[in-house]
């Protein structure tokens, strides 16, 4: 799997769960702060994310993920675990 | 002074489509809305057919990012609510917040979503489940969302009394704006339960139409042979105003609501109590709130379901009050015989049908009606509608659990 389709389906998910514009999604942009997310829209995010990469991500992890960027390097560890 | 309490604003989604053109249309011309339902596999439930729906583009209405976020009957009661509150013209940026209240009634709320979610629950586990399932399934999200929508801050919750939640949240309404609550409310019922779960809990209570064969002349409320109602869904929302404030701001007013009375069978959980005298009753509390005299009453717009028993016990209840002779004189008609039973809906919807059949001076009929029935004598203007004027009209709402609601209507004079 290369990095690129990793950020390309991590921004895809996004998009889709938070009806915004694949520009808004950078890395640096808060879910919160950046893309409008309320804390529903955040559990429902990771449970997207779950599902797109075959995962479990605990409570306590999702919590620190409150960026894109985040996401994609959490993603990429877990998968590069794997 | 007496507070008067005028409807200046009214929206509809009825299976006769979006919007109160298509519904009056479809009530004059004397047409069923029942179809085969075909959202679902119907093959093993004993009725296969419902007023649905159809063709419904909520996007047209409501931004398209929200409404996956919103549960079918959330879907219809923001669309009716737009529709109402510009038909009122009323602005709410002129009003302190504080007073605009929002009472809206459901009788199951947002079904589909609580069927899908226990769905993924039970093949998937509880960390599938949706965060939005709370939220999207509650009644009163109906009321909380077109709240959201106008910045409405007063009175805020739903009624849940089944087949009776829309005119309970119109009854509720009125009295808040007559206590001086608040001045305006935007009030009415939703209800989309044509899911499978909610076709196989009315089918197991055997309340439904097993006329599979002939659906457009199932709902037959009245006739000899009818033999259950038919499901109907939708939404019905009406902007209830104090009269001074509406004329201030120069608002049409459809009608004038004058009283409401609410009480209860105390007696089965579905079947109405056979002697009728709660629903003489609470005809009888409406027409004394509206301190008027009972003979005036033109027009019954009757709960009149198409079951066995609701049609029999109304007709009695109607009897009881007005005696044999005034009673045969009342023109009576059912909306469910031509959109089915809209549930938590149809009493808002049908207190707009009564408000229609007012300004137009017209009675809208009771469609399939053909043999008559020794213990419904009445006249429930079988088939075609008339040209009548009415001053005074009731609309009678009736639920499981053995809720009854009526609500008087009347034109509005100054």
């Amino acid at each position: 799997m290369t990095e690129q389709s990793i950020e390309e389906r991590v921004k895809k998910v996004i998009c889709d769960q938070l009806g915004v514009e694949s520009s808004q999604v950078t890395p640096d942009a808060h879910f919160v702060n950046d893309l409008g997310a309320d804390s529903l829209d955040q559990v429902e995010l990771v449970m997207a994310f779950e599902e797109e990469f075959g995962l479990e991500i605990s409570d306590e992890e999702a919590q620190k993920l409150d960026t894109v960027g985040k996401v994609i390097e959490y993603i990429k560890a877990r998968t590069g675990e794997s | 002074m007496r507070r008067r309490i005028v409807v200046t604003g009214i929206g509809a989604v009825t299976p006769f489509g979006v919007g109160i053109d298509k519904l009056w249309n479809g009530l004059k011309e004397g047409v069923s809305t029942a179809n085969i339902i075909e959202h679902f596999d119907v093959s093993d439930f004993p009725t296969k057919f419902a007023c649905v729906v159809k063709d419904f583009k909520p996007e047209e209405y409501i931004d398209p990012k929200k409404i996956r976020r919103l549960d079918r009957f959330l879907q219809f009661v923001l669309v009716a609510a737009k529709l109402a509150v510009e038909d009122s013209k009323i602005d709410f940026k002129d009003i302190d917040p504080f007073r605009v209240g929002v009472v809206i009634g459901s009788g199951v709320g947002g079904l589909n979503t609580i069927e899908n979610e226990a769905k993924v629950m039970f093949e998937k586990g509880p960390r599938r489940v949706s965060p939005f399932l709370i939220p999207m399934m509650i009644p009163d999200m109906a009321s909380g969302m077109v709240a959201m929508e106008y910045g409405a801050r007063g009175i805020n919750f739903a009624t849940v009394s089944a087949c009776a939640s829309g005119a309970h949240a119109i009854g509720v309404s009125f009295k808040s704006i007559k206590y001086g609550d608040v001045d305006v409310v935007i009030t009415g019922g939703s209800e989309a339960a044509i899911t499978p779960l909610g076709l196989a809990g009315f089918c197991q209570a055997k309340a439904l139409s097993t006329r599979n064969d002939d659906p457009k002349r199932a709902s037959r409320p009245f006739d000899k042979n009818r033999d259950g109602f038919v499901m109907g869904e939708g939404a019905g929302i009406l902007i209830l105003e104090e009269l001074e404030h509406a004329k201030k701001r120069g608002a049409k007013i459809y009608a004038e609501i004058l009283g409401i009375g609410m009480t209860d069978d105390a007696y089965h959980m579905t079947a109405p109590e056979p002697t009728a005298e709660p629903q003489k009753k609470v005809m009888e509390l409406a027409i004394i709130e509206g301190g008027i005299d009972k003979n005036s009453i033109d027009y019954i717009n009757a709960h009149g379901t198409s079951t066995k028993l609701n049609d029999k016990a109304e007709t009695k209840a109607i009897k009881l009050l007005f005696g044999e002779e005034k009673a045969r004189k009342i023109s009576i008609s059912s909306t469910k015989s031509m959109i089915g039973h809209l549930l938590g809906a149809s009493g808002a919807v049908e207190l707009i049908s009564t408000i229609l059949c007012i300004n137009n001076s017209f009675i809208h009929p009771t469609i399939n009606y053909e043999e008559m029935d020794p213990e419904c004598d009445l006249d429930y203007t079988p088939n075609k509608g008339r040209e009548k004027e009415i001053n005074y009209a009731l609309s009678n709402s009736f639920g499981f659990g053995g809720h009854n609601v009526s609500i008087l209507a009347g034109k509005y004079k100054d």
